[in-house]
């Protein structure tokens, strides 16, 4: 309906923006208390410089793959934890809901023989249905999420040992659930990895830019996705070279180069979930209701139904988790998901940005920030330190993280951005 | 006359044990301005909200273009062409000015968010409503001031084919020249053909623009009556007493005090 015609020129939809107005813009939102992924990247570096002096063997190439699939059911729990947290929510069960998907991996594929796509996909649907019962009593029964993920962290760690006969492990062999974190890509496909990223992404950039050019509206310049896509290709060109190098003690009897199996999964899950919270209906609605939860259910958003979705996200990513942990270890014990693995997740998600107070976050903070909690996991082993020292660590990390996110709320408050 | 566009006839809500609105009646026809005016409290906003399918109301008839519905979200509530902008505008902060203009009601091609689309879409309508202030539609609400939300607030609502607008009070939280702004876009709407609700405490606002006038007492409309039938201090009177002279509510249920004021003007 046409309210009035202006004969002025149209309003910009969104102006071209150079390379130069770019980067002042980005340091605008940083000091205005948007900090996105700088703590993650700038923590990322700090510490890989610091473990490199202290302890030299933590540059290896064996130890880089370690990080790999070290950080991998960290970083896969922390992406389903990322939905949770962008309602503003928590699940504080992740971890043990994770050991309990495993335990039911583990049982059906060593006492029962199932085979291995039918063990995986029935440790999923457990994850699913964790979900749902927990996002329902969330959503339409009105328990705080805090409380029924904490009660679900107590009874799911029962359940583990329950499962698992009071602590007794169950060994998993089959070689496909194993080969996801001890099995490599070869080395060529190892490269071809690395330019389907490359050219993808580019693919991407390029075609947006043009759609929108094509409706006369602002597009990136391109000179800056040279320097995110030449980014991409440089820092992933390293790390499939470091990954590339045998590190086997003895290469003669058992070659161990290339890309662990575990990376591409990942790449995956951060790749199909990034699409869906950016790209689509839901995702958006997503972040709506973390926004403000009230405008979503006046915009006719189903709020109950998108805060079940996130919660049967959440224990679907940590069954994941679960298998790559199952794998990792070839078996499954009552503390698969214990211990510090959830916190390490919220570590992880927060240190990479996603906020605790909902409407704030990405996919990908969650594997940048659960690099950061691989490295110090893994450079605090190396250095000799005891479990005791590595919780308080992780303990005061977190804590960081929280206290940066805190603050740069109402420092961005302050500069009237929220 | 003409059928009116939305017709409410003995609209009762309560919260619990309040009794909000006892049997409301409202009329709101399409090419005018109907001002909604009562006190604090008197259940202005409730009853836009009934209408906008917010919150059920407890008994009741709601007829649109002549035809009895039933409205039971907002969903329902925007597939008739009703769209309210709230007392408390109900942007997500977090979202960015088209996000929120199309909240819930994206553009897809195929499963992706068709964003030019809904980029042009929305730049094109605050162009129309010759909104200047905002230096881009990509930029987040939470960076905009109360003037510009309101103005992304009401270009939302006109951003659809919607025949009835609500503002809920528009222009509480504006300067002048943005309330006056606010204003000749409610009388652009109205001379478009839409049928426009106006909420406002503002009393030269209201016989600015309004070409009917409904005044709220308590819960129970008092009058519902021309702009040009009627002076300001009567509606003053209908809103602080529920009656005014022989308009109003019957004697039992306005105000008392009222009563006495008036014997003593006769
Ligand atoms: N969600 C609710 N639960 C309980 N009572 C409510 C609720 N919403 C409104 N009320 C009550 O209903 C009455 C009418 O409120 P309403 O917000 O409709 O008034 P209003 O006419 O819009 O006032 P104002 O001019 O201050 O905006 C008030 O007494 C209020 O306390
Ligand atoms: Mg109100």
């Amino acid at each position: 309906m046409a309210v009035q015609t202006s004969t002025a020129a149209p309003m910009a939809a969104s102006p071209n923006r150079s390379l130069a107005q770019h980067v002042s813009g980005y340091f605008r939102r940083l000091a205005g208390g948007e900090l996105g992924a700088l703590p993650a990247v700038a923590g990322l570096l700090v510490l890989c410089l610091i473990f490199t002096a202290l302890r030299p063997v933590f540059p290896s190439a064996r130890n880089f793959a370690n990080l790999f699939t070290q950080g991998a059911q960290i970083s896969i729990i922390a992406m389903g934890l990322v939905f949770v947290l962008l309602l503003g929510e928590i699940d504080l069960s992740a971890g043990f809901a994770s050991g309990v998907c495993a335990a039911v991996l583990a049982e059906l594929l060593t006492n029962w023989h199932w085979p291995w796509y039918l063990a995986i996909l029935t440790a999923l649907v457990t994850g699913v249905v964790i979900g749902l019962v927990l996002g329902t009593l969330v959503a339409k029964v009105r328990i705080p999420s805090f409380v029924v993920t904490l009660a679900a962290f107590l009874a799911f760690q029962g359940v583990a040992l329950l499962m698992l006969k009071n602590g007794a492990n169950i060994s998993v062999s089959d070689p496909v659930v194993n080969a996801i974190e001890n099995k490599n890509l070869p080395v060529w496909l190892s490269w071809v990895l690395l330019v389907a990223v490359v050219v993808g992404y580019l693919a991407v950039q390029l075609l947006r830019v043009r759609s929108r050019a094509a409706r006369g509206l602002g597009t990136d310049p391109l000179s800056l996705i040279a320097i995110k896509t030449g980014g991409i290709a440089v820092l992933g060109g390293l790390a499939v070279y470091f990954l590339n190098i045998e590190r086997s003690f003895n290469p003669l009897r058992v070659s161990l180069r290339g890309v662990p199996i575990v990376v591409p999964l990942i790449l995956l899950l951060l790749v199909v979930w990034s699409f869906i919270l950016s790209r689509t209906g839901y995702g958006r609605h997503i972040y709506a209701v973390g926004g403000n939860r009230e405008a979503a259910r006046r915009a006719g958003i189903n709020v109950d139904r998108i805060r079940i979705s996130a919660f049967v996200i959440c224990s679907g990513m940590a069954a994941i988790g679960g298998i790559v942990a199952a794998s990792r270890a070839n078996s499954v014990d009552p503390n698969t998901g214990g211990s510090n693995i959830l916190l390490y997740a919220v570590g992880a998600a927060v240190i990479g940005g996603t906020s605790l107070f909902g409407g704030k976050g990405r996919v990908l903070d969650a594997v940048l920030g659960g690099a950061v909690v691989a490295v110090i996991d893994n450079g605090m082993g190396l250095m000799g330190y005891s479990a005791g020292t590595k919780y308080v660590v992780t303990g005061i990390v977190l804590l960081a993280a929280a206290g940066i996110d805190a603050l740069s709320r109402r420092r961005a408050a302050a500069s009237g951005l929220r | 006359m003409t059928t009116p566009l939305l017709e409410l006839h003995g609209i009762n809500k309560s919260f619990g044990a309040v009794h909000v609105l006892r049997d409301v009646d409202f009329t709101v026809y399409a090419g005018e301005v109907t001002a909604l005016v009562g006190d604090n409290g008197a259940g202005k906003s409730t009853l836009v909200k009934c209408v906008g399918g917010i919150y059920p109301y407890d008994s009741g008839e709601y007829v649109f273009d002549g035809h009895p519905v039933h409205v039971h979200s907002p969903r329902e509530a925007g597939a008739l062409g009703v769209e309210i902008v709230y007392q408390d505008l109900a942007l997500c902060d977090n979202l960015d000015i088209v996000q929120n203009m199309f909240l819930g009601r994206e553009r897809r091609s195929g499963l992706i968010l068709d964003e030019p689309t809904m980029e042009q879409m929305a730049a094109q309508t605050l162009d129309r409503l010759s909104v200047r202030t905002v230096a881009s539609v990509r930029q987040q609400v939470a960076s905009l001031s109360g003037g510009q939300r309101q103005t992304v607030a009401i270009a939302k609502a006109v951003l659809w084919n919607s025949r009835l607008v609500i503002l809920d009070e528009p222009t509480a939280a504006l300067g002048v020249a943005q309330t006056a702004q606010v204003l000749e876009l409610v009388r652009q709407l109205a001379d478009n053909g839409l049928a426009v609700v106006l909420i406002s405490h503002n009393m030269n606002d209201v016989f600015a623009v309004a070409d009917r006038i409904a005044a709220l007492y308590l819960g129970r409309m008092a009058a519902q009556v021309k702009a040009s039938d009627i002076t300001h201090s009567q509606i003053v009177e209908l809103i602080t007493a529920g009656r005014s002279g022989d308009i109003g509510l019957a004697p039992a249920h306005a105000s008392t005090a009222a009563d006495i004021d008036l014997d003593e003007v006769d």
